[in-house]
């Protein structure tokens, strides 16, 4: 073979290597958008691309927290309760006087540390396992926000709280709108990833993840992992709450949903449910396809019933792929 | 998420069985809820709760009895606002008729139908109730416990209906075809020839919502408004505004929105706000929110309402019977007002809750505006 051609071959055998570590997430994403741009090329457009980063922050948001709980070998299926406690709390302090947002964000976030750490007592020390804990906690959530609140909306969000999900700087040099929303989102996802890839902490949750007998027996102080790992899912509940009612507002079922999509973002971004493996930029971008798949099929309209079917159909196939590709690399 | 489909799921399966199979698309029953609309309502003046339109007074001396009265009341559930709004005036209402009533015995179905018919057979066997009140769950479930309870009391039953006419009397304002009339009729006459609209509905197979709509059809089909798409929300803001955006990323100018029930109509104007676009000619309900903006957005809108007073209704009817007095039956129609712009600033009120209905009738009641959760 001559010298170039061995060359071409050595290149595109590297190039078939990338490809086969990136995340099957990424891979998904990218077939959704360009589906997508084939019917509104705006999405492409930098302000159209924002916006859908805008819509799609709260889950990417929620799924990196989740992924925490995931990574360390459980579930966390009280986060959707959470947004909806964080949104109802809030307009029910707030009630419209700009003047409180600072301190109701901040009780809010001291609800979901507390939230987040009887979670993660309860799974360590009660040893519940954490699918049935977090469904207690689910319920119970849900139950105090519609108590404290009379199982109606009270209370109003005054422009300063919402802006988090709804404020847009324009002018911005190169990307024309920037979000309020999709800055935050990029923050939490620097910090999250720093915390899972680059921290000892990071590197431990992995561990007991991965066989936490071992890890016990190694010394890693495995129940405190747990707890901060629940914790993080709880605290990036709030966040989320916080963007998701500034985008749509005050209302009872503001997280539905949000548990089971913030695993189904797991998954597809490449985490192991039953922990020791799982990326931050992953997640977010599993977070993102389920996002776009959402507004394909919003785009597409398609009749509501064959959506869910298409929506279910995708989400398994994308799962088993993303599961697959895990086995073949090992 | 599971819970709603599990709704969706139930909610076909329940308007695709052949025994009960319940048209949303009637004739009959849309031209007469048109007449209705026009008919001027009988009644004392400035109580619609208390006013009807059409039909005929009904003989009820065989209930006589004397007072105080037990009422026993089976609620389907406050698992939404409207049903907040309308239970709390209920609870107001009995409080203006406190020598009359000596026991209101009420049970919560939680909105689960097996659960209200074991409630209504409980209440029936264990209380002592001179009349039984009944808001039903669904429709077809709960009809044969109903006629098993006509046999031992009155029974009146309100909001949605049952498949038997054995009730004392029914209670409904108009109806779903009215609301559907209202809301397209407006948006017409609002729009240019072949404006376009996008439609935004709740969910499928719900009596209710589902003649909103077809009537909505009708009438856009009859004036040349082209629907853009008719979405499903499941009645949740952040879809409801993607849903929105979606579209006007699609297809640029929106001249007009129409909604099933206002409670995401807040969510469908940002959507406007947010991509710098004109506000579109939209219906919402009397939902507080909802009113706030239309007054400070200046909208061009209209809420028709399916008004909460019903609540109160239920309770006057109950008391009229057992003093064997005449009411209007077998089916009571309330009237069923819309807001207009005309009319807007006497129902805005910030200093109440987001998703309380103005339509409650309860400005004067006791306990008001506190009762309702408002300042």
């Amino acid at each position: 073979m001559t010298v170039a051609a061995k060359h071409t071959k050595a290149l595109s055998a590297r190039g078939v290597a990338v490809i086969g570590r990136l995340n099957a997430s990424y891979l998904a994403f990218l077939a959704l958008l360009i589906v997508i741009a084939c019917i509104t090329p705006s999405i492409l457009e930098p302000a159209g691309f924002m916006n859908f980063l805008r819509r799609g922050a709260p889950l990417a948001v929620v799924a990196s927290g989740q992924l925490f709980v995931i990574v360390v070998g459980g579930f966390d299926l009280s986060v959707g309760s959470l947004i909806t406690l964080t949104v109802m709390g809030s307009a029910l302090l707030i009630n419209n006087d700009p003047g409180k947002t600072w301190w109701v964000i901040a009780t809010m976030y001291g609800i979901g540390l507390l939230a987040g750490l009887i979670n993660g007592l309860v799974v360590t020390y009660l040893k519940v396992p954490s699918i049935i804990a977090t469904l207690g906690a689910l319920l119970s959530i849900k139950g105090l926000a519609l108590a404290w609140s009379g199982g109606s909306p009270q209370g109003y969000l005054p422009d300063n709280f919402r802006q988090f999900g709804r404020l847009t700087l324009h002018d911005v040099p190169g990307l024309g709108v920037l979000p309020l929303a999709v800055i935050v989102l990029v923050v939490v996802v620097a910090v999250f990833t720093w915390l899972l890839h680059r921290t000892n902490f990071g590197r431990l949750a992995l561990v007991v993840g991965d066989n936490a007998a071992a890890a016990a027996l190694a010394g890693v102080p495995v129940r405190q992992i747990r707890i901060l790992a629940f914790v993080l899912s709880a605290l990036s509940a709030v966040t989320a709450g916080i963007l998701l009612g500034g985008f749509s507002g005050v209302s009872t079922d503001a997280g539905d949903g949000f548990e089971l999509q913030s695993i189904a973002a797991a998954v597809l971004g490449g985490a192991k449910l039953l922990g020791g493996r799982g990326s931050v930029p992953g997640v977010v971008s599993g977070a993102l396809s389920l996002t776009a798949l959402f507004t394909l099929l919003n785009l597409l309209g398609l009749p509501k019933p064959l959506r869910d079917a298409v929506q279910g159909l995708i989400l398994i196939a994308a799962a088993a792929y993303s599961v697959r590709r895990q086995e073949w690399s090992g | 998420m599971l819970l709603r489909t599990a709704v969706i799921v139930a909610a076909l399966t329940m308007a695709a069985a052949p025994a009960i199979a319940q048209s949303f698309d009637d004739p009959k029953e849309f031209a007469r809820q048109r007449e209705l609309m026009k008919m001027p309502p009988q009644g004392p003046a400035g109580k619609p709760w208390e006013q009807h339109v059409g039909g005929q007074m009904i003989d009820t001396s065989k209930y006589k009895k004397p007072g105080p009265y037990r009422i026993c009341f089976s609620n389907a559930g406050v698992g939404n606002p409207w049903r907040v709004v309308g239970w709390n005036t209920m609870q107001a209402e009995v409080e203006l008729h406190k020598q009359d009533i000596a026991q209101f015995i009420v049970a919560d179905a939680e909105s689960k139908d097996d659960k209200q018919i074991s409630d209504i057979n409980s209440m029936l066997s264990g209380q002592r109730c001179d009349i039984l009140i009944v808001s039903p769950n669904t429709t077809a479930a709960l009809t044969p416990a109903i006629e098993q309870a006509c046999q031992k009391v009155p029974v009146i039953t309100f909001d949605r209906g049952v498949l038997t006419s054995c009730p004392v009397t029914h209670i409904v304002p108009i109806g779903g075809y009215a609301f559907g009339i209202y809301s397209a009729q407006f948006i017409a006459d609002h729009v240019a020839a072949g404006a376009k609209v996008v439609a935004l509905r709740i969910l499928p197979g719900v009596d209710v919502l589902e003649t909103r709509w077809s009537a909505a059809k009708h009438i856009f089909e009859e004036k040349g408004v082209k629907i853009l798409g008719a979405e499903f929300t499941d009645g949740d803001r952040a879809k409801t505004k993607s849903i929105v955006s979606d579209y006007i990323a699609r297809y640029g100018q929106i001249d007009a929105v129409w909604m099933d029930a206002g409670a995401t109509s807040t969510a469908a104007i940002e959507a406007f706000e947010d991509a710098g676009k004109k506000y579109p000619v939209i219906n919402g309900e009397d939902q507080q929110d909802f009113l706030q903006k239309w007054k400070s957005a200046n909208l061009t809108a209209i809420a028709p309402t399916y008004p909460t007073y019903q609540w109160r209704t239920a309770i006057i009817a109950a008391l009229h019977v057992l003093k064997g007095e005449a009411v209007p039956g077998p089916i009571w129609d309330l009237p069923d007002p819309a807001i207009t712009q005309a009319d807007l600033d006497k129902y805005v009120n910030p200093k109440l809750p987001p998703l309380h209905y103005a339509m409650c009738g309860c400005e004067s009641m006791p306990g008001y505006p506190q009762r309702w959760g408002g300042k």
